[in-house]
């Protein structure tokens, strides 16, 4: 379904992502691991367009968005859930749902406001208030539900356990079976290995921008110095 | 004054204000969320006045024809607005403010050719509305039906904007894309059509409010920096992108041009520009404004400053060696054009300090340019001519006037200090203007010449080439100072620089100081090259000269300024004798700063830089 053949991108001068090459199948819960700096956050911004490639090639679904603006490969059926969230503050919970409604671009019923409140309930009793007033977690439910008003067939998710209390990390690690068992893809990035655990089917270990290791999440676990050398556990 | 009076005039505070709100909550409007400081929104007012007046007088007259022009004239300035977005603005959104804020300006310079093309010089005067030319007596005082058809507009159209805003998808979209433009984009919105839009109804706001003027006020080739200042103040004092805080502010500045022309008829807008200050101390985003969430200094890495390298050196001795030969190369004429460019150089290099060293954009450098040269031309006229003195008052001067809007200025940051520095400079200019006792008001003061050793052009030259050419490489040695350091830190990372123990605020002070000083000298000598000085030196026009000169020349490199004033001044001395030489100018800002945003001098070094002649960045 995303398909990443070789690609370079950074900040400016700075390069970040080295030949990197990588790819999520549908259906598919693949997780992005690496420490802090390995370039996760910026493989994630490259592939929705929000960095430029400066070299490589990025498809998705069939279709060359190397070059695309970042609100084409949104209307394709991506969503881009960021790390630090970003809910628009002075916005209510509904109107930051309704920022992210896109048309559906399949058969299946597109997602509503009552559906996602069903899927984040405690969104539902917030739904009058800013953005600004909800907390952490609820910041974080409600990035996700905005991306999925968007209707997209992959997500990419970054960090989506970081900053969170345990309690509410399981309720994420819930929700995003509960998308993979929906049939939606998702490309995760992570640095908490129990996490992607929980969730992933494949993994890739990244480090300066580059993929170390790629495979399951069990033949992850059977390889110690992968984990110890690039993930430090 | 009786009860009645004071009513009266209440009112007729509160109907401009609803033509300025007009205009400034379409500024506000834009600013919020293209984050763009639309110098050209008051052209678009100007416009629409023009283009209304001229519908009227060519329609039958009748209360829908009336009616009928002024709404075509608003939604034609909307159609002009979406060109100006799609043509020029859309490939500048990224640029730093400077950059935006100057091709803005040179759309003002188009504009202000055009419709003089289009219209003709001499002012207009608009019949009365049809319907509403009578008046009516409220506590026995005559208020004219169309104040109060006036007064009722405000609020219709704060409502319908508001409802816009927040009661349909695409007010949500806009208020998104005001608070994180990317996350709207990546959540599929198409950014492009959604500032089109906003650009559309922007200046369609603007066009109404010029339209709306035409049967209560002359039309002039003038409203259009008039009315911006006034607009500036108010989006300034309501909170940029604040449409509520628009209205308030403008009847707030309503009523205080309308009570404040009876106490203090000539300096209402001094009056205008206090209370914002005093606003922006108390709450610095405004009254209903709030806090720049967006850090824009990150759009651009800045390389380094490096000291000059060898062959960098001997450049620098090649131009100081050429400088000095100047009189015995150039003629008269020469030598006077020479002596201009040095002068603005300093001028210049002065504002890029402040700006490009310390990243404090400033829109009202003019200030102390005019401050040194009206305090050197006093000291000039009334302690017994001595050129000497004044040229060291003048400076002098320009320090405590730096010191003291300083001290307001540097506590700001982004918009809003270039705010309150246009403000700074229109108190400045509107003074100069208006105390004609002292000033000599609009007919400025004349006879002011150097000294009779100084009298011969080469000397007076050599003077100005050791005074400004000795400025220069001052602030030069101070950007290589620690001092220089702290500036750059703090203009990069201020929470970084604060962290490590510096008292910014006083370091930033301080160096708006110096700023102000060097434009201080520039100012003193300009006064004794021309023999005169007016209020012009102060005005809006002079200090986005000195933007054009560091942008022409490049924000990031040393030698910009130099390159910049005497392309400038050059540029200046050849088309201002051509028809129509504000459009060209205009085009040829334009044109730069969409074209090469590195300036000249920057373009070649990038030039120089890919050629591997030079690294990183050097002070040439």
């Amino acid at each position: 379904m995303l398909e990443l053949n070789s690609v370079n991108a950074g900040y400016g001068k700075a390069r970040i992502l080295n030949q990197l090459s990588l790819t999520v199948e549908r259906g598919k819960v693949v997780a992005l691991l690496g420490r802090n700096g390995a370039g996760k956050s910026t493989t994630m911004k490259t592939v929705i367009g929000l960095l430029p490639v400066t070299s490589g090639q990025v498809t998705f679904q069939g279709e060359d968005i190397t070059r695309y603006p970042c609100h084409r490969t949104a209307q394709l059926g991506m969503g881009y859930v960021p790390e630090d969230r970003r809910v628009f503050p002075d916005l209510t919970v509904d109107e930051n749902l309704e920022v992210g409604r896109q048309p559906p671009r399949d058969a299946r019923p597109p997602w509503t406001p009552a559906q996602l409140f069903e899927l984040f309930p405690n969104l539902l009793e917030r739904r009058h208030n800013q953005g600004k007033q909800l907390s952490g977690g609820e910041q974080q439910m409600l990035t996700i539900a905005r991306t999925l008003m968007g209707n997209p067939q992959l997500i990419l998710l970054d960090e989506p356990s970081e900053g969170l209390a345990p309690r509410i990390v399981e309720q994420m690690a819930d929700t995003i079976i509960k998308l993979k068992e929906s049939g939606m893809t998702i490309l995760l990035s992570e640095q908490n290995l129990h996490f992607a655990r929980l969730v992933a089917d494949q993994a890739y270990v990244i480090e300066k921008g580059s993929v170390r290791f790629s495979g399951s999440i069990t033949e992850l676990d059977s390889k110690p110095e992968v984990l110890a050398t690039y993930l430090a556990v | 004054m009786t009860a009645g009076f004071i009513f009266a005039q209440f009112l007729t505070g509160l109907s401009s204000a609803s033509s300025l709100f007009l205009v400034a909550s379409g500024l506000s409007l834009i600013f919020g969320v293209t984050r763009i400081v639309n110098f050209a929104h008051g052209s678009f007012y100007m416009l629409g006045a023009y283009l209304a007046y001229h519908l009227i007088e060519w329609l039958p007259t009748g209360i829908l024809p009336f009616w009928g022009s002024v709404i075509c004239a608003a939604l034609i300035v909307g159609v002009v607005g979406v060109i100006v977005e799609v043509v020029i603005l859309r490939r500048i959104y990224h640029a730093p403010e400077l950059f935006q804020l100057v091709a803005t300006f040179g759309i003002v310079l188009v504009m202000q050719d055009a419709i003089f093309a289009l219209f003709g010089g001499e002012d207009k005067f608009g019949s009365r509305a049809p319907g509403l030319n009578g008046v009516v007596r409220i506590f026995d005082e005559p208020i004219p039906q169309y104040d109060l058809a006036l007064i009722a507009l405000g609020p219709v159209v704060l409502i319908s904007v508001w409802l816009l805003l927040n009661k349909t998808r695409w007010g949500t979209l806009v208020r998104a894309a005001t608070q994180d433009r990317d996350m709207v984009a990546a959540l599929g919105v198409n950014q492009a059509w959604l500032f089109t839009s906003v650009f559309f109804l922007g200046s369609a706001l603007a066009g109404l409010g010029g339209a709306v003027q035409v049967p209560r006020e002359s039309i002039n080739l003038l409203m259009d920096l008039s009315i911006i200042a006034e607009a500036f103040v108010v989006v300034v004092i309501g909170g940029m992108g604040s449409i509520v805080g628009a209205f308030l502010a403008a009847v707030l500045i309503g009523e205080l041009n309308a009570f404040g022309i009876l106490i203090m008829p000539q300096i209402t807008i001094v009056l205008a520009f206090l209370v914002m200050a005093v606003v922006l101390i108390v709450r610095p985003w405004g009254l209903l404004g709030k806090p720049d969430a967006i850090q824009h200094a990150g759009d651009q890495i800045d390389m380094p400053l490096r000291e000059a390298s060898l062959p960098g050196k001997l450049v620098g001795l090649l131009v100081i060696a050429a400088l000095v030969a100047v009189p015995y190369v150039l003629d008269d004429f020469g030598i006077v054009l020479a002596t201009d460019i040095i002068i603005f150089a300093l001028f210049a290099a002065s504002l890029h300090f402040l700006m490009g060293n310390s990243g404090m954009v400033s829109f009202g450098h003019a200030a102390y340019f005019a401050l040194g040269a009206y305090a050197s031309a006093l000291v000039f006229r009334h302690l017994g001519g001595s050129m000497e003195l004044a040229l060291l008052i003048g400076p002098i001067a320009a320090v405590v006037g730096a010191l003291v809007f300083g001290w307001f200025c540097v506590r700001l940051s982004g918009v809003y200090l270039a705010m309150l520095t246009l403000a700074a400079a229109q108190i400045i200019w509107s003074i100069t203007y208006s105390w004609g006792d002292v000033t000599g008001g609009d007919d400025g003061m004349l006879g002011i010449w150097p000294s009779e050793w100084a009298r011969s052009k080469p000397v007076f030259y050599y003077l100005t080439l050791v005074l400004c050419g000795g400025g220069v490489l001052i602030l030069r040695k101070i950007t290589h100072a620690p001092f220089g350091y702290v500036l750059r830190g703090g203009r990069d990372s201020s929470v970084r620089t604060e962290s490590i123990g510096i008292h910014l605020l006083r370091h930033r002070h301080f160096g708006f100081a110096v700023a102000g000083l060097f434009a201080g000298i520039a100012g003193s000598i300009y006064v004794f090259s021309k023999g005169s000085i007016f209020p012009d030196e102060a005005a809006i026009p002079r200090s986005i000269d000195g933007l054009v000169m560091v942008l022409l020349g490049g924000v990031h490199t040393l030698a910009g300024p130099l390159v910049g004033a005497g392309v400038f001044r050059l540029l200046e001395d050849w088309i201002s004798r051509l028809d129509f030489w504000r459009a060209i100018l205009g085009t040829i800002i334009i044109v730069l700063v969409v074209v090469a945003p590195q300036g000249i001098a920057g373009f070649f070094h990038t030039l120089a830089i890919r050629f591997g002649l030079a690294k990183g960045r050097e002070s040439l």
